[in-house]
């Protein structure tokens, strides 16, 4: 659906209709909607939301690693000519989790393990799924994993960590924030994938640490060749980093449209209010009315009509088709229903 | 790191001191006079005045614990009334065999406790979790002297498989005497039929020992394990993909053993208190049996050296649990 007209090859990821379910003691909350986004070969794409909305449920649906009770009811996960949906768990660690998908984790704090050297944790990876460039050595050939060590060590030396040598045989506490995400982003680039996930991996970083960040990912997408799917719930982040937007709305998708396209014309009311809130745009404080819903109780038709300044009778009965409007641009809301419909 | 150990090292010396006074207090607490029980049951008040002015039992009581802290600190315990030999001769010549016995119920502890928690951990609240829980509960629930003679029974006298009693088969020699560990001296001197009786013997008591080890390092580990899959590099660590064994088996793990290292530690204590009825009911020549013995004749000497002994030995393993536990978690030894 939101594959680009003009580009005749198939996206790299393509999340079409995806429905996720948890079941929980409180009951069965739908947590994904029917979400649907492409990246493609080569471009940073952006999916932004509240928190809440399922951002993080997406990116453990794509790597196949939902928590206990999780179950996908329906729609596909297309990666690089295969639905990961139908590979078995075998399949997913050896050819996917780290290896064709690089993973950069929310919590830089919490996502090394205390107790081993990072470089024994970023070689750990290696150890399973190479450098890109195998000899059919073993996983436990020395010759392999010294390879390895002067490989990772000029991937560090590409995310700007200061000596790189002596940081492998250091431990996590032993590293700042933005060092410690520095460290997971090469871990992530480490086995030469093709796509990236970055879960909002400047959230937990001060400010000005944020924007580092950002401009070494915009940069090594380009210089090691990968497409980037980039999970936030800052607009502005989006601005700076995302080629293209999906905006996310209670586990459903709203919108989608280039990211100039997106931020100058949004479509989608949600949309709308989430730009009107960021504190660059915003006179002051503004926020959205209401709450995002339970995903055990969400609103029947479009999800977001109980909030929605612009909702119609129509908007709680069915949901809302996604439909293009304007150039590569689709949203789903009532307000641009399909013409003579 | 080094910091760290002489740190734990000086934190040893008030436990060692209090240790001390206790005993020393102890024995002078004790209503019988232990100038009357040296002298024996026919002895004159002469006799026994003479004994309370050679032992120094007519000197103010400080006086009498800074020459008791002296004699400790030579090695002198007196001489056994049971065996007429030095104390600190009988506890070297048997120390080793009690220690062995403990060292390898450790070893069984840790080598089936931690797999078995970990085991439970990734069945939870499945079919081999519960059994495990089960046989746990059982393990710490069961007496050791009737568990002891239940194995006794069974391997040793309907099945015939395993000896009942002693450390060695009366027709074995004694391996040649190097470190007092029959299965190292038997090895050293390449004797492999000694190794193998010493193991036969060994099985019964160290396993009887043992049960209590298992089950309580079993569920540290299990609730380590439940733990620390909780927290979040788990989830980054399936992430990016590495296979579950290498994730559960290393990476999980030794965050998880933490909790079951200390319990090791206090655990010693548990299993030297345990020797003294295991060794009991197997006739193990240890320190065991020398202070049962000890206290039947009121041989006072022998109990009160065993009592220090015992106490600095679970001293010196809790320092190397410390030492252990900074291995695993760098952290550890930063924080002191």
């Amino acid at each position: 659906m939101a594959a680009d007209p003009t580009n005749a090859r198939p996206p790299l990821l393509s999340v079409a209709n995806l429905r996720v379910s948890i079941a929980s003691d409180e009951g069965l909350a739908q947590v994904l909607d029917g979400v649907s986004l492409d990246v493609a070969e080569g471009r940073i794409v952006g999916v932004v939301g509240e928190s809440g909305c399922g951002k993080s449920t997406l990116v453990r649906a794509v790597l196949g690693i939902l928590p206990r009770g999780a179950r996908t009811e329906s729609g596909s996960i297309h990666f690089a000519g295969e639905d990961l949906l139908t590979l078995d768990e075998r399949a997913m660690t050896r050819r996917i989790r780290g290896r064709a998908i690089g993973f950069i984790p929310q919590d830089p704090y919490l996502a090394l393990n205390p107790v081993f050297r990072v470089g024994t944790q970023l070689l750990e990876i290696m150890r399973w799924h190479g450098d890109g460039s195998e000899d059919g050595a073993g996983p436990f050939n020395r010759a392999r994993r010294a390879r390895h060590r002067l490989w990772l060590i000029q991937i560090l030396k590409a995310v700007q960590l200061p000596d790189p040598e002596q940081a492998l045989d250091r431990y996590p506490h032993q590293f700042s924030g933005g060092q410690r995400q520095r460290l997971l982003i090469a871990g992530a680039l480490a086995c030469r994938p093709r796509l990236v996930i970055a879960d909002e991996p400047t959230t937990a970083l001060d400010v000005t640490t944020q924007l580092e960040i950002l401009k070494l990912l915009k940069r090594l997408v380009a210089e090691f060749g990968v497409s980037m799917l980039f999970v936030t719930h800052d607009v502005g982040v989006v601005a700076q980093l995302c080629d293209e937007v999906a905006v996310m709305y209670a586990g459903q998708s709203v919108e989608w449209g280039g990211t100039g396209e997106l931020l100058a014309r949004p479509r989608h009311p949600y949309t709308v209010s989430l730009l009107a809130c960021h504190p660059d745009r915003a006179d002051g404080l503004v926020g959205i009315a209401g709450q995002v819903p339970s995903a055990l109780a969400p609103p029947t038709g479009c999800r977001f009509h109980p909030r929605c300044g612009k909702a119609m009778a129509a908007c709680a009965g069915t949901k809302p088709e996604t439909t293009p409007s304007g150039d590569r641009h689709t949203v789903a809301c009532m307000l641009y229903g399909v013409p003579d419909a | 790191m080094l910091r760290f150990f002489v740190r734990r090292i000086l934190l040893v010396v008030p436990t060692l001191a209090g240790l001390l006074l206790l005993t020393f207090l102890l024995v002078r607490v004790v209503p019988n006079d232990p100038s009357a029980a040296l002298a024996g049951e026919n002895a004159t008040l002469a006799q026994i005045e003479e004994i309370r002015r050679q032992y120094g039992f007519d000197r103010p009581l400080w006086q009498q614990f800074f020459i008791y802290v002296g004699q400790v600190a030579a090695f002198d315990f007196g001489k056994s009334i049971y065996t007429n030999a030095p104390v600190a001769q009988d506890i070297k010549q048997r120390l080793p065999a009690t220690l062995e016995l403990t060292f390898i119920a450790l070893a069984l502890g840790a080598g089936l406790g931690i797999p078995l928690g970990v085991l439970a951990a990734i069945s939870h609240n499945r079919f081999a979790d519960y059994a495990i829980r089960v046989l746990t509960v059982g393990g710490l629930a069961v007496a050791s002297f009737w568990f002891a003679i239940m194995l006794q029974f069974l391997f040793a006298m309907e099945l015939d498989l395993l000896p009942l009693r002693g450390r060695l088969a009366v027709a074995t020699d004694l391996p040649p005497l190097v470190t007092g560990f029959h299965l190292i001296d038997s090895l050293l001197a390449g004797r492999l039929d000694i190794f193998a009786d010493t193991l036969r013997h060994l099985a019964l008591p160290a396993f009887t020992l043992s049960i209590g080890a298992i089950a309580t390092i079993t569920r540290f580990t299990r609730s380590g394990v439940l733990e620390t899959l909780q927290r979040d590099f788990v989830i980054y660590e399936t992430a990016v993909g590495y296979p579950r064994p290498v994730l559960i088996g290393v990476y999980v793990l030794r965050n998880s053993v933490v909790a079951a290292i200390t319990q090791i530690g206090l655990l010693f204590g548990a299993l030297i208190g345990g020797a003294v009825v295991v060794e009991s009911i197997f006739d193990w020549p240890g320190i065991g049996t020398y202070a049962v013995r000890g206290i039947l004749s009121a041989d006072f000497k022998a109990v009160l050296a065993v009592t220090l002994l015992v106490g600095i030995i679970y001293a010196m393993v809790n320092i190397l649990v410390d030492l252990v536990h900074a291995l695993v978690d760098p952290r550890v030894a930063e924080q002191l």
